[in-house]
């Protein structure tokens, strides 16, 4: 190339020694998403076909120029070709900037640390667009779970919420295109309301970014977008179809996109999936099925400086609860912990009944961006969402097929936002946010409000920036405030609202005494900032050492705050806490990381110290004439939370590697000097991968899973009188179950069908052996074992 | 308190504006562009805040049992005995009150009713009624403890000619005390041979000291 543009040179100058044609002209080529410098970058005059290369500082210069206008094609092998008009008049400076290519990178990141997410002095962990097309019939929790430092908290086996380093529900921000989820996802029971096979992309926004979706995740965020479309004249699509034995269900997914060189594009995409009940080794677990319907478009206009974006989605899952989890006070819960077996067992069915949720979630967002030279980028969003959802009990009478569950929440949020480079060092990245939420719980179902209804008004205000000191050090700090108005309308129960002393703390906020309720109207504030400071160390060929400290403050959840009465489908009473204020955790985290081809690993510890913790635990027994039931009462401490996260890779030959991850932590309460609640045990997986790219890429991995009881718990176990036996015995909700070990199997290989097309065909087992077990973080663990054995077959086509 | 919000929104934004100002005196058309934000960040946030202060409207809970009187009528005449547990609050942390309001007589059969009451709701409604309708649904199980020495048997029957058992029969043996558990269970096994093995959730579980004298 280089001796090929040296004789174009050669000639050219040749030829315009006559013309008197001496100019010069030289710049840079610079990527326009980061200025970083473009080196080997093509730049050919059209007409004389002369033609330069950008060197190792990204510089170029043709000589010999007239004073003339001149067409310049600018090429990189990452970027879009651009052509640009040059008017040379003497020595002349230029420099341009080329669009890097929108490769599809497809993948989810999770960043297990406080606030950060696409931070650069924070470890990112991220799953691969393949590894995700594995989980096409599973969902995000289950993905995410295959993670280091990432397990789940579950209700049975098709409610599964992340939990990042021993923190979940409102602790987790997901980000799903841009967009903060306001799904419910206080409760535990609550999976999140993304589609995983909408999501295909990472965005690297450079620099500490987490603060600009939120300053409250204590626990971590999850950033999940939709494939990037390129700017080119193209149609191309896919097609999943995934059938499993277990569950005897399948899933399809496909999606088609249409793009054009003007930056219009358009993409549709929608999920099938339907299971009927799964099943654990030795018996059927009645009632788990689950059936999901999703579908999402996206229209845009993309252009390197500005551009427009409207995108819908639409989730909507019906999920069945396992029948024998339902129960009617601690008696029952007595026989139903003791009972090897589930108490109801029927036949395998498709059909979901009582209990159940139903969930419907509608995503919309118009995104706008436009880019000022010298100045960054801005951008303006607004996105709503609807989240409506049923949960439906074992009801009697007229009310058997109401819903006892029915809220409606709606959030709209205003962004606006800035990214910067304020020198070439220097990223700036600023915002504000606007969001309001209002929560409408239908009194029509016959069952006192879970949630009242309550509007919500949050503001929030932040700035990020990262400095490059040298070529191997990198500092980053950030800070965010934002405010949270709360406006309530609830019911209290008088006799709690009295047990509590409210009437003599809280009197003014009652608006009416009725018989037995009592109705208020709290307004409540919360001022909560947060921020970070991190550095990052690159050092010898591969290594980098990351360093973070993060300040999270989050305002309590509505559930925290206004809880008051019998959970159904936990079978136990749940008590909020008024007074409560917001949690602020503190998270120190250290991460070394080697990159190589053929030794990789990570090694991250982390200290996370949370401030006035909101957990949840058992504290009494009330009798009712229903029976006893088992209070849990929220309850603000002090917490901590240590833990070390370890990734490692190696190809020992050729085609052969292993992967082996650990994850440990250990969360402690610090006031009552007691282990935490539902901590994730160590954890282990170790994986032989055989991957032959020349031999139509087939892919063979066995993977071993090994869990380790959890043997730091509180015992919050309590006593119940049985009147049969005349005896009183204990309840055990605390004793962890046994370890387990856990083999999967997974295979694939693709066939080129046509020149544009692939047939990917996969087949793999999960619990290889069928052994039985139970998860300590599956709230269900108590009624029934988890999962047995699953074939999984799996057909992918691209076009 | 919405001004104050709309207010302190604007104040930040204006300051923000007048940040970017500094910076791009030269793009008027930037400027254009942030005043057309401006204006809509601003509409939008009026919009919301206008949005009405209904307030709602209590819910009474439908299916909570707060009280349940069992009378205890003895054959051949004679004062009734009444067992009653009462919840006013239901799911509330005030506990039931238990009354008995007397003995039995030793050699005495009475007949038994149970009637379950929902007295949240004004009138209160009669669960009893609905427990009858479902009768497949439910069964009444009497349990005697301690040394109480009484013995119970069905008064009533499902359509399919199961017990139900909210009205029965009881005989108070020779002088005892002890404690009597009433338990409904919802969607029990059916027919049974006691708790055992009845299964189904738990409507109810109330106990009673009683005496036989």
């Amino acid at each position: 190339m280089h001796k090929y543009a040296l004789l174009i040179l050669l000639l050219c100058s040749i030829t315009s020694i006559s013309q008197n044609c001496d100019k010069t002209l030289s710049g840079s080529v610079t990527d326009r998403h980061d200025g970083s410098m473009l080196i080997g970058a093509t730049l050919i005059v059209a007409g004389s076909e002369q033609a330069v290369q950008t060197d190792l500082e990204g510089k170029f210069s043709i000589s010999n120029l007239c004073n003339d206008t001149y067409t310049i094609q600018v090429s990189h092998p990452h970027c879009l070709t651009k052509g640009f008009t040059i008017k040379i008049s003497g020595n002349t400076t230029k420099s341009f900037k080329l669009e890097h290519h929108l490769e599809e990178l497809n993948e989810i990141t999770v960043e297990g640390k406080a606030y950060s997410d696409k931070s650069k002095t924070i470890l990112q962990s991220k799953i691969s667009k393949s590894e995700l097309e594995r989980f096409s019939s599973g969902s995000l929790g289950d993905a995410l779970n295959s993670l280091s430092g990432v397990s789940s908290i579950n209700t049975g086996n098709t409610v599964i919420k992340p939990l990042v380093n021993g923190l979940h529900s409102s602790r987790i921000v997901i980000i799903n295109n841009g967009v903060r989820m306001e799904d419910q996802e206080w409760g535990t029971e609550h999976a999140p309301n993304v589609d995983i096979n909408a999501v295909g992309n990472l965005t690297l926004i450079k620099g500490a970014g987490a603060l600009q979706y939120s300053g409250d995740a204590v626990g971590g965020v999850i950033v999940a977008e939709a494939s990037k479309v390129p700017v080119k004249d193209s149609i191309y699509g896919k097609t999943q179809f995934t059938a499993a034995s277990n569950g005897r269900g399948s899933s399809l997914t496909s999606q088609l996109t249409k793009s054009y060189k003007n930056g219009w594009y358009a993409a549709v995409q929608g999920t099938l999936k339907r299971f009927g009940d799964f099943e654990a080794p030795d018996y059927v677990l009645s009632n788990t099925g689950i059936f999901e319907r999703n579908a999402s478009l996206h229209i845009g206009f993309n252009r390197f400086d500005y551009g427009i974006e409207a995108y819908y989605s639409l989730f909507k899952n019906d999920i069945g609860i396992l029948r024998a989890s339902h129960l009617g006070g601690a008696q029952d819960q007595l026989r139903a912990i003791n009972s090897e077996t589930p108490l109801i067992i029927n036949d395998f069915t498709y059909n979901i009944i009582a209990p159940k949720q139903n969930v419907t979630h509608h995503l919309a967002r118009v995104k706008g961006f436009k880019r000022f030279d010298n100045f960054g980028k801005l951008s303006l969003q607004y996105d709503f969402q609807r989240n409506n959802r049923l949960e439906f009990d074992i009801r009697r009478g007229a009310d058997r097929n109401n819903a006892s569950l029915d809220l409606q929440l709606d959030t709209h949020t205003l962004l606006l936002d800035l990214d910067s480079h304020l020198t070439d060092v220097i990223n700036l990245k600023t915002g504000v946010m606007g969001r309001y939420q209002n929560n409408f719980a239908d009194p029509n179902t016959g069952v006192r409000r879970l949630i009242p209804d309550y509007d919500k008004y949050d503001l929030g205000v932040y700035v990020v920036a990262d400095y490059r000191l040298n070529d191997n050090l990198l500092l980053e700090v950030g800070g965010r405030f934002d405010y949270t108005y709360m406006d309530i309308f609830k019911f209290y129960r008088t006799s709690f609202w009295e047990s509590r002393n409210y009437d003599q703390l809280f009197p003014e906020v009652v608006v009416e005494e009725l018989d037995n309720q009592i109705l208020t109207n709290p307004q409540l504030n919360f001022y909560n900032p947060s921020g970070t400071l991190g550095a990052t160390y690159s050092f010898g060929n591969d290594y980098k050492l990351f360093f973070n400290y993060a300040i999270a403050s989050r305002a309590p959840n509505p559930s925290e705050l206004f809880s008051e009465g019998l959970h159904h489908s936990a079978s136990r009473i749940e008590l909020g806490d008024l007074r409560f204020n917001s949690e602020v955790g503190h998270k120190v985290s250290l991460a070394l990381q080697r990159n190589n081809d053929i030794f990789s690993f990570s090694v991250n510890p982390y200290v996370n110290s949370i401030l006035d913790f909101i957990v949840i635990e058992p504290t009494e027994i009330q009798q009712t004439v229903r029976g006893n039931f088992q209070v849990w009462e929220y309850r603000q401490t002090n917490a901590q939370l240590l833990g070390v996260d370890a990734d490692a890779s190696y190809v020992f030959t050729k085609n052969f590697r292993l992967n082996s991850q650990f994850s440990l932590v250990k969360g402690y309460d610090r006031i009552r000097d007691e282990p935490l609640i539902s901590m994730p045990p160590v954890n282990t997986k170790n994986e032989i991968v055989y991957q032959n790219s020349k031999f139509n890429n087939i892919r063979l991995s066995l993977q071993s899973a090994y869990y380790f009881r959890q043997n730091k718990y509180s015992n919050n176990n309590f006593e119940v009188f049985i009147p049969e036996t005349q005896t009183t015995e204990i309840v055990d909700v605390s004793t962890p179950p046994a370890a387990y070990h856990l083999l999967n199997f997974n295979s694939s290989i693709d066939f080129t069908i046509h020149r544009k097309s692939k047939l990917t065909v996969g087949f793999g087992i999960t619990n290889v052996l069928n052994t039985s077990y139970r998860n300590y973080l599956n709230r269900l663990r108590y009624y029934a074992d988890d999962l047995g054995r699953n074939f999984l077959f799996n057909l992918k086509i691209n076009y | 308190m919405q001004m104050i919000w709309v207010e302190t929104f604007y104040l930040i934004l204006k300051s923000i504006i007048n940040l970017l100002k500094t910076k791009t005196m030269k793009n008027l058309k930037t400027m254009k562009n942030l005043k057309f934000l401006t204006t809509v960040i601003f509409a939008t946030l009026l919009f919301v805040s206008c949005s009405d202060d209904d307030t709602p409207t209590p819910v009474n809970e439908e299916e909570v049992i707060t009280t349940m009187t069992v009378t205890l009528t003895p054959n051949g005449g004679g004062t009734s005995i009444t067992l009653q547990t009462r919840d006013l609050d239901g799911d509330g942390p005030n506990t039931p009150v238990v009354t008995v309001s007397g003995d039995l007589t030793a050699g005495v059969t009475y007949d038994g009713s149970i009637v379950l009451l929902n007295e949240t709701e004004n009138p209160s409604e009669n669960i009893t009624d609905e427990v009858e309708d479902e009768s497949l649904d439910h069964q009444f199980f009497y349990t005697s403890g301690g040394n109480l020495d009484v013995t119970t048997a069905y008064g009533n029957n499902d359509s399919n000619g199961n017990p139900l058992g909210t009205e029965f029969t009881i005989i108070a043996g020779a002088p005892s005390s002890g404690t009597l558990t009433f338990t409904l269970r919802h969607e029990p096994t059916k027919p049974n041979t006691g708790l055992g093995d009845a299964g189904g959730e738990t409507d109810i579980a109330a106990t009673f000291n009683v005496t036989v004298q």
